[in-house]
C-alpha cells in the first residue's frame, strides 16, 4: 500500500534525534539555525579561484559551440558538440582527479552545472543522466574495485552512463519496480531480465545502473523475500537491448530510450552497495543529485530573465517603453525573486552537503520543487512579456518552456515530492494516525508562528539596514521558539485517512515557502553584512518575498483550521469520483447536446 | 630546434562589455568589469604552443606586466599548452601608465635573460590599439620583426612569415631569433579543457619586478583627458532637393 511505502521511505530517512537540518526542525517546532546561517560559504581561496577559471571556457564552449536550436531540431547533440564537451572534461566533473575527474565539489559543480541551465537544457539532461544520476552510484556506493574499474572511462566520457530504475508499471511507486535478477546456484552472477523505460541516455550508454528484484533471505526468519539490489550493468554482458528513441515535448536533444534486459549475466562483483539495498541506493542516488537541478534552473532562469529584460528595455507601446508599465513591472520583479530564491536554495544545499551535512533530502527534495515551478513560471512569463514573439521559434523562448515541462515531473513528481516534505518532515511519521495527527498539531502551528517571527525580523528596519548579521538578530532569540505562544491547531481533524494527502499538499507548501524564506533571510543577511553594493536591493527581494511567503502561509493555515477545508476536500473527492466513474465532465453540455 | 618562445599576454577588458568612462574622465571603469585575454595574444599562444607541438620549439613561457590579477591571463594561456608563465609585478600608477615602450623594454630584458630565440606577441591590444609594443620590442632587441603574421614556418635557423598588409599578402624571411607579431589569421585558438586547467595549476609562475630587469617604468606621455565618443545627433529629413542643398550650405558643408 501506498502508506505502507511512504513509511517505509520515512523509515529508511529515519532522521536522528540530533538532526541539524532546519526543515527537521521547523516541523518539530523548534528553529535549528546550523544550517542555514551564516549562508553557507565552503569554497577556500584556491577552489574558488579554481572555479573562476573554468567559468570562463564553459560558458564559451556554450556560446560559441553549443547550438541549442540545431540540437532541438536534430533531436540530438551534435555530434562534434558532444565529442567537444567529452574533451573539455564535462563528463567527469565530481569523479576524483586521481580517476581522471576534474575533482569538483557539490557548490563547484552547481556554478558550472548553472551555465549548462542558461544556454541547453537538452545538453544538461545528458551530461546529468550521466554523472548526477548515471554514475552517481559508484561514485556514493562503489568499492574501490569497482570506482578504478569504470570512473576513468565514464569521467573521459568514454563510456557513457545511464540511470535505470523506472519501468511500464512502476513510476512513482519505485518500490514495485518487476525487473529481476536471480543468482545463479555458483553464486558468481546474477541473471536479469525486465524492461524499462524512459530512461535518458539509453540509446547512448554502455554503462546502466539497473535497479532489479532480488531474492534475499532473511537472516533471522529463513524467509525469502524479493527485495531490490542495484547493479552496474555493462552493455558488453550482452542482452541489452535498446529501443527507439521517444519523440518527446522538451529536452528533444536528450536521447530517451526503453531498456530491455534478456538473460543478462552480471558478475556478482558488480553489485552496487548490498544486496537487498537498492532502494537505499536509488533514493540516495537521486537525493544526492537534487542541488543540481535547482542549480542548472537558476541559470535557465537568468537567462530566460534577460531575454525577457531586453524585450521590455526597448519595445515601446501606447509611447514608452514597456517596461514602464505596472503589470510588465510586476511581472519582472517576480520573476527576479522566483530566481534569487531558488539560487539560494541551490547553493545552500549544495553547501551544506559540502559541509558534510547528511540529512538534507528534506531542504533538496523542497528545492526541487520550488526550482522546477519557478523556472516554469518565469519562462512562462517571458514569453508573455515578449508577446507574440515569445512563441515564435527564433527567439529561442519555447524551447526553453517546452524543456522545463519534464522537470516538474522526473526524478520524483513535485506531487511524490511535496507528500515526502510533509511526511518526511515528521520524524518517525508513525504507523498510526494517532500519531500522525499528534505530530501534525502542534510543528504546524509552531511552523505557522515561526513564519510569523521570521516575517517580524525581517521587517525589523534594525536588523537588516544597519547590516547588522541577522545571525546575530536572529539567531538567540529565535532559538527560544520554546517561549513562542503554542498556536495550537485545534480543529485540525482528517479522520478520514483519505484526507490525508490534501493536508499534506498544503502542508508542505507551507514548508517549502518557510524554507525558502529562512534562505533568502540568509542570504541577504550575508549580502548586507558584507556591505555588497547590491545589498539593498537583496532587502527588497527578501522582504517582499518574506511578506508575501507569510500570507500564504497563514491563509493555508487558516483554511487547514477552518470547517469549510473538511467539506471541501469531500467535494474534490466526489467530484473526482464521479468523473472517473463518467470517463470524461460529468456536467451536461448547457445547450442539452 | 632547442628553440624558447617568449609569448606576451594582455589582460584587457573583455571584447563584449560594454565600456563606460569614469565620471572623473581620466579614464574607463575596470572595477568588477569583466576581464579576459587580448585576443591576438590567445592567437599568438596558440600559435606557440602549436609550434611546441610541432617540436620546433623546445618551451613556451608566458609572460603578463601588471598587477596580481594578470596571473589569471598567465594560468589561461598555462592552461592552453604554455609550459612556464612570469608575472612582471607592475601596479598601482605605474600599471596606469604601463604602454608600449615600458612594456617592449620589458620583454626586451626577458628575452635576454631566458634566452629566448623568438617572441611573439598580438598585433595590438584590443584596448589601446597601439600596435607598437611587437615593434618596439625588435628594434630594442635589435633583431628581425614579422608583424601582422597570418602564416608562420620555421625552416631552420629563418622564419617564413606571410604578413597581412594593406595590398594583400606579403612574403618574408628573417633570420632568428625574431619578433613576430600574430594578426587574426593566423590561427584559431583552441578552448582550454578542465583537464588542462587543472593541469596548469602545477605549472609555475615567476615573479619578477621591472627594477630587476633594469627597466625604468617612467612614461613619456601623460593622459590628460578620456571622452566619450559624440552622440550622434539625429538627422533632419528635407522634402526637396533646394532644401537640401540650403541645409548644406548652412552646415558650412558646401
Amino acid at each position: 500500500s501506498r502508506k505502507r511505502d511512504f513509511n517505509r521511505s520515512c523509515s529508511l530517512f529515519c532522521v536522528l534525534q540530533e538532526s541539524q537540518s532546519f526543515a527537521v526542525n521547523m516541523f518539530k517546532g523548534q528553529i535549528s539555525t546550523t544550517q542555514v546561517f551564516p549562508f553557507p560559504s565552503v569554497l577556500n581561496e584556491d577552489q574558488s579561484t579554481f572555479l573562476r577559471e573554468l567559468v570562463g571556457p564553459v560558458s564559451k564552449f556554450f556560446e560559441e559551440v553549443n547550438d541549442p536550436a540545431k540540437n532541438d531540431t536534430l533531436e540530438k547533440v551534435e555530434d562534434h558538440t558532444l565529442e567537444g564537451l567529452k574533451e573539455l572534461g564535462a563528463f567527469g566533473l565530481q569523479v576524483s582527479t586521481e580517476l581522471g575527474g576534474v575533482g569538483l565539489n557539490n557548490t563547484q559543480y552547481a556554478r558550472l552545472v548553472e551555465i549548462v541551465g542558461m544556454h541547453d537544457l537538452g545538453v544538461g539532461i545528458t551530461l546529468g543522466a550521466h554523472q548526477s544520476i548515471g554514475f552517481k552510484g559508484i561514485l556514493l556506493f562503489g568499492n574501490k574495485q569497482q570506482k578504478e574499474k569504470y570512473l576513468p572511462k565514464l569521467a573521459s566520457g568514454e563510456t557513457v552512463a545511464a540511470f535505470c530504475l523506472t519501468e511500464p508499471a512502476s513510476g512513482s511507486d519505485a518500490a514495485s519496480i518487476r525487473t529481476t535478477a536471480v543468482p545463479s546456484s555458483c553464486g558468481k552472477y546474477y541473471t536479469m531480465n525486465g524492461s524499462k523505460i524512459w530512461i535518458s541516455n539509453a540509446g547512448l550508454a554502455e554503462i546502466f545502473t539497473v535497479f532489479a528484484k532480488t531474492p534475499v533471505k532473511d537472516v533471522k526468519t529463513g524467509e525469502v523475500k524479493d527485495k531490490i539490489t542495484a547493479f552496474i550493468v555493462e552493455r558488453s554482458f550482452g542482452g541489452v537491448t535498446h529501443g527507439p528513441p521517444e519523440k518527446k515535448m522538451g529536452i528533444k536533444a536528450s536521447n530517451t530510450a526503453e531498456l530491455y534486459f534478456e538473460n543478462v549475466q552480471v558478475p556478482a562483483e558488480n553489485v552496487l552497495g548490498e544486496v537487498g539495498g537498492g532502494f537505499k541506493v536509488a533514493m540516495n542516488i537521486l537525493n544526492n543529485g537534487r542541488f543540481g537541478m535547482a542549480a542548472a534552473l537558476s541559470g535557465t532562469m537568468k537567462g530566460v530573465i534577460a531575454k525577457a529584460v531586453d524585450h521590455a528595455a526597448n519595445r515601446t507601446q501606447f509611447g514608452n517603453k514597456i517596461h514602464n508599465y505596472g503589470v510588465i513591472q510586476e511581472k519582472m520583479a517576480r520573476m527576479a525573486m522566483l530566481q534569487y530564491v531558488t539560487e539560494s536554495m541551490a547553493y545552500m544545499v549544495s553547501g551544506n552537503m559540502d559541509s558534510g551535512a547528511t540529512d538534507f533530502q528534506i531542504e533538496a527534495a523542497i528545492s526541487k520543487i520550488f526550482a522546477s515551478e519557478a523556472a516554469w513560471l518565469v519562462t512562462d512569463e517571458c514569453i508573455q512579456i515578449m508577446g507574440g514573439m515569445g512563441f515564435m521559434k527564433d527567439a529561442g523562448v519555447e524551447r526553453v518552456l517546452r524543456d522545463l515541462r519534464i522537470f516538474r515531473i522526473f526524478e520524483g513528481t513535485n506531487d511524490i515530492l511535496r507528500l515526502f516534505v510533509a511526511l518526511n518532515g515528521f520524524q518517525n511519521a508513525g504507523n498510526q494516525l494517532k500519531s500522525l495527527q499528534k505530530a501534525l498539531k502542534n510543528p504546524l502551528g509552531n511552523a505557522g508562528l515561526l513564519a510569523g517571527e521570521i516575517t517580524k525580523r525581517a521587517k525589523r528596519k534594525a536588523g537588516l539596514s544597519t547590516g547588522l548579521s541577522l545571525q546575530g538578530s536572529i539567531h538567540p532569540e529565535l532559538a527560544h521558539s520554546g517561549d513562542l505562544l503554542p498556536y495550537q491547531i485545534n480543529h485540525l481533524t482528517y479522520v478520514c485517512f483519505a484526507d490525508e494527502q490534501f493536508v499534506l499538499h498544503r502542508v508542505a507548501d507551507c514548508a517549502i515557502d518557510l524554507y525558502a524564506m529562512v534562505v533568502v533571510l540568509s542570504r541577504a543577511s550575508r549580502s548586507l553584512s558584507q556591505g555588497h553594493s547590491s545589498a539593498q536591493h537583496e532587502k527588497m527581494l527578501c522582504e517582499t518575498w518574506c511578506i508575501e511567503a507569510h500570507d500564504r502561509i497563514m491563509r493555508d493555515i487558516k483554511f487547514l483550521k477552518s470547517g469549510s477545508s473538511k467539506q471541501i476536500f469531500k467535494n474534490l473527492r466526489a467530484i473526482s469520483s464521479a468523473v472517473v466513474e463518467n470517463g470524461t465532465v460529468v456536467a451536461p453540455h448547457p445547450l442539452g447536446m | 630546434m632547442a628553440a624558447r618562445v617568449l609569448v606576451g599576454v594582455k589582460r584587457v577588458i573583455d571584447y563584449a562589455v560594454k565600456i563606460r568612462v569614469k565620471p572623473d574622465n581620466t579614464g574607463v571603469v575596470t572595477d568588477g568589469v569583466k576581464h579576459s585575454m587580448n585576443p591576438f595574444c590567445e592567437i599568438a599562444v596558440e600559435e606557440a604552443v602549436r609550434l611546441k607541438e610541432k617540436k620546433l620549439v623546445k618551451e613556451v613561457v608566458a609572460v603578463s606586466c601588471g598587477p596580481q590579477q594578470v596571473q589569471e591571463t598567465i594560468r589561461t594561456a598555462l592552461a592552453m599548452g604554455a609550459d612556464r608563465g612570469i608575472h612582471v609585478e607592475v601596479s598601482g600608477k605605474d600599471y596606469d601608465t604601463l604602454g608600449p615602450l615600458q612594456v617592449s623594454k620589458i620583454l626586451a630584458a626577458l628575452a635576454k635573460k631566458e634566452e629566448a630565440s623568438l617572441v611573439i606577441l598580438g598585433k595590438q591590444a584590443i584596448d589601446d590599439d597601439c600596435n607598437q609594443t611587437g615593434q618596439m620590442t625588435a628594434a630594442l632587441l635589435d633583431w628581425p620583426q614579422g608583424t601582422f603574421a597570418s602564416e608562420v614556418t620555421i625552416d631552420g635557423d629563418k622564419i617564413k612569415v606571410i604578413r597581412e598588409i594593406d595590398g594583400g599578402l606579403e612574403t618574408i624571411k628573417i633570420n632568428m631569433p625574431a619578433v613576430v607579431t600574430a594578426d587574426l589569421r593566423l590561427n584559431t585558438p583552441r578552448y582550454a579543457t578542465l583537464p588542462n586547467i587543472m593541469k596548469a595549476k602545477k605549472k609555475k609562475i615567476a615573479s619578477v619586478k621591472p627594477g630587476e630587469l633594469g627597466v625604468d617604468l617612467t612614461s613619456r606621455l601623460e593622459v590628460l583627458r578620456v571622452e566619450e565618443p559624440a552622440q550622434r545627433q539625429a538627422g533632419v529629413k528635407v522634402e526637396t532637393v533646394e532644401d537640401l542643398v540650403g541645409k548644406l550650405k548652412e552646415a558650412g558643408r558646401i
